[in-house]
């Protein structure tokens, strides 16, 4: 203990702070008034509406403080995470609590601005203006410790990443590693100084501080003070609509590269492609590297499952698709000629009498897999329902691949073409094949009164009615989720339950939210065949892990991309209870 | 034919090298969901290219509905759907 209040070497720290905390307010404003006006009331609202604002306090403290998210994921980088940021935030709580505590000196006398601005910076160097009592003494050596513990997991992470269960690290460039060493380096000096009172590791410790605080703006460390606005903007249910601005940007700074989603994107099969991950999409939108940006966003496959992973809950897919938006085009679509198309019934005159209860449309990668469509048809026939075909001759397409390519007006005109057809049928059940047409029917389709269901559902439901008998055999299956049905829509059960009436149904080694994209995804632009192959092969690998005899699938798309790799027969859903119907 | 502007087609066969393996065999153009309601024809698309009539080949492409099944029919593998796209910017 030193008999003065200050001393020179809690300079750098002081600068330091105020510099961060400069860039942190004017940053929020930055952000908040970049939100079109709708949402900003929309977020302010959201502030101090009661429901959301407990989903705030809960987030705030189970993501911020507590790293529930990460722990779930990966219990070994959760210690690692909350060792030190839990370890940090209760470092500086304590040394804030102790100052309450804290007799004044003697024959020093601090008052007003002086005991204020001292406050400021004490609790960080605390042992080296007063003394510790017992408790607290243990309690802080306690932390700094653990923090300690968390920084050599981070250095092992670092030397070895499948010690701590990591496959693929982020690769970080000059800022990024150069301020993850000042932040290793922080703590052990902390412990030197407080254990040893050498002057210059006093000024070791503040310098660091300095060097990281003054670099964090720069840095993937943005997303320590980013992360609560983007909790509270989600909570807000705000959408990202323009790649670098407003809520998108809130999104960027508070990605903190940590790599999750490296080992959990279908397209880390090899090196190269693993850049195209989005740990590095947000890195270089974030660095303004356009360039990248647009080719990363229009090379991700759209699977959501780095969405899934993500332990800040980042809607990574959502910034690909505003900046997909975002690219302009010189010629635009044109569909009017969709004006003139009418239904098989209306052509025929035979609309209104006897009105199908159930309007089954194949959609486009249905069409090129007709067993599926004939299956359908048989299924729907055996069970007695009444149906009609909408897209029998070749219909329109559901405007997702139109959608996923950014082009929202041209995608619109689709979805209302079809819209129309739909309500003129008088259907009051859309039975689809394809998870593709059945993501943007549920999103952006305006069906009300009509019940959107997806094979898989339709199928379970007729044979749990007892409508369509099947027989169980003993051949064993493995079921693919594809994205669009499971990670989008939760649909995981229907298609097991099933599935599990004519056959042994077998895990997959990921399967559910953590199932891997067939790598035929109508989401990417840019993926050639040679590498999509690679991402099938992978894909295949892991619903092989079990030896299963048949893979079945719900997409004609993954059916389709499958077949070219698989060792055993690839089915579709519909396919197993035309086979072993009784 | 030295008067033929092939600006576009130079342009997309830099991006897009795979147009250079087509073969012309019209899958693409079987398939084509929009070519079922319009000419659309991706295949002619290219040939109009080759030949320097943009203007034709872009009124044609605005038909597409780029919904993919071009892409996943081409025997020679060739990325039709981003083509499509690249002409369109």
């Amino acid at each position: 203990m030193n008999s003065q209040i200050f001393h020179p070497f809690v300079l750098p720290f002081v600068l330091g702070m105020a510099f961060v905390l400069t860039y942190c307010v004017v940053g929020l404003f930055r952000v908040i008034l970049q939100l079109p006006k709708d949402d900003r009331k929309k977020f302010l609202l959201s502030l101090v509406t009661p429901k959301t604002a407990w989903a705030n306090i809960r987030d705030l403290f189970g993501d911020c403080l507590f790293h529930v998210k990460i722990w779930k994921r990966n219990p070994v980088l959760g210690y690692m995470h909350s060792a030190i940021a839990f370890g940090w935030f209760m470092i500086i709580v304590i040394g804030h609590i102790m100052l309450f505590t804290l007799k004044p000196l003697e024959g020093v006398e601090v008052e007003g601005f002086a005991r204020t601005f001292t406050n400021f910076y004490y609790p960080i160097f605390f042992k080296y203006f007063a003394e510790e009592t017992p408790v607290f003494a243990f309690l802080m050596d306690f932390f700094l410790l653990m923090i300690i513990s968390g920084i050599l997991i981070a250095v092992v992470k670092k030397i070895h990443s499948k010690i701590v269960g990591v496959r693929r690290i982020t690769k970080f460039g000059f800022a990024d590693s150069m301020i993850r060493f000042a932040l290793w380096t922080i703590f052990p000096f902390r412990l030197i100084a407080e254990k040893t009172n050498i002057m210059a590791f006093w000024w070791l410790y503040s310098i660091d501080l300095l060097i990281f605080m003054f670099m964090l703006p720069f840095t993937r460390y943005m997303h320590i003070p980013t992360e609560a606005l983007f909790i509270l903007m989600r909570h807000a249910g705000l959408n990202a609509r323009e790649p670098r601005k407003g809520y998108a940007l809130a999104q960027l700074y508070s990605c903190p590269s940590c790599g999750l989603c490296i080992d959990a994107c279908p397209m880390s099969v090899n090196d190269k492609m693993s850049g195209n991950t989005s740990a590095y999409f947000m890195k270089k939108l974030r660095n303004k590297d356009s360039e990248e940006a647009k080719r990363i966003a229009e090379t991700c496959l759209m699977c959501g499952k780095c969405v899934m992973i993500c332990p800040v809950s980042i809607e990574s897919c959502d910034i690909k698709f505003s900046q997909r938006a975002a690219v302009p085009y010189e010629i635009h679509s044109d569909h009017s000629y969709l004006d003139v198309i009418s239904t098989e019934a209306e052509r025929s005159g035979e609309i209104s009498s006897t009105k199908p209860k159930t309007l089954y449309f194949a959609g486009c990668m249905t069409q090129l897999t007709p067993k599926i469509m004939r299956a359908m048809k048989q299924i729907m026939e055996t069970a007695g329902e009444e149906y009609e075909c909408l897209d029998k001759d070749g219909g329109i397409c559901c405007g997702r691949p139109m959608l996923l390519s950014g082009k929202v007006a041209e995608a619109q005109a689709m979805i209302a073409k079809n819209t129309e057809l739909i309500k003129k049928s008088g259907a009051t059940k859309l039975v689809l094949s394809c998870p593709i047409c059945y993501k943007v029917f549920k999103d952006e389709y305006h069906l009300e009164g009509i019940e959107i269901q997806h094979h898989t559902q339709y199928i379970n439901e007729l044979v749990k009615n007892g409508k369509l008998k099947v027989n169980k055999t003993d051949v064993n299956y493995v079921y693919h989720d594809p994205c669009e049905l499971g990670r989008a829509y939760g649909v995981y059960d229907e298609p097991r339950e099933a599935i599990e009436n004519v056959g042994n149904l077998l895990k997959a080694k990921s399967e559910k939210e953590l199932s891997i994209c067939c790598g035929g995804s109508l989401g990417s632009f840019n993926l050639t065949q040679k590498e999509r192959d690679e991402i099938t092969s992978n894909s295949v690998a892991d619903l092989m892990f079990n030896n299963p005899d048949e893979i079945v699938t719900a997409c004609p798309l993954c059916l389709k991309t499958f077949a070219r790799k698989s060792p055993v027969p690839v089915k579709d859903i519909a396919e197993l209870f035309v086979v072993h119907q009784a | 034919m030295d008067s033929i502007d092939l600006t576009t087609f130079n342009r997309l066969k830099e991006t897009n090298p795979d147009i250079n393996t087509c073969i012309a065999c019209g899958s693409c153009t079987a398939t084509c969901t929009a070519g079922n309601f319009t000419e659309m024809s991706f295949r002619r698309i290219l040939l109009m290219l080759q030949r320097g009539k943009e203007e034709e080949a872009k009124k044609m492409i605005q038909r597409c509905m780029l919904c993919g099944k071009c892409t996943l029919v081409c025997p020679r593998g060739i990325n039709i759907r981003k083509i499509l796209l690249d002409i369109t910017r």
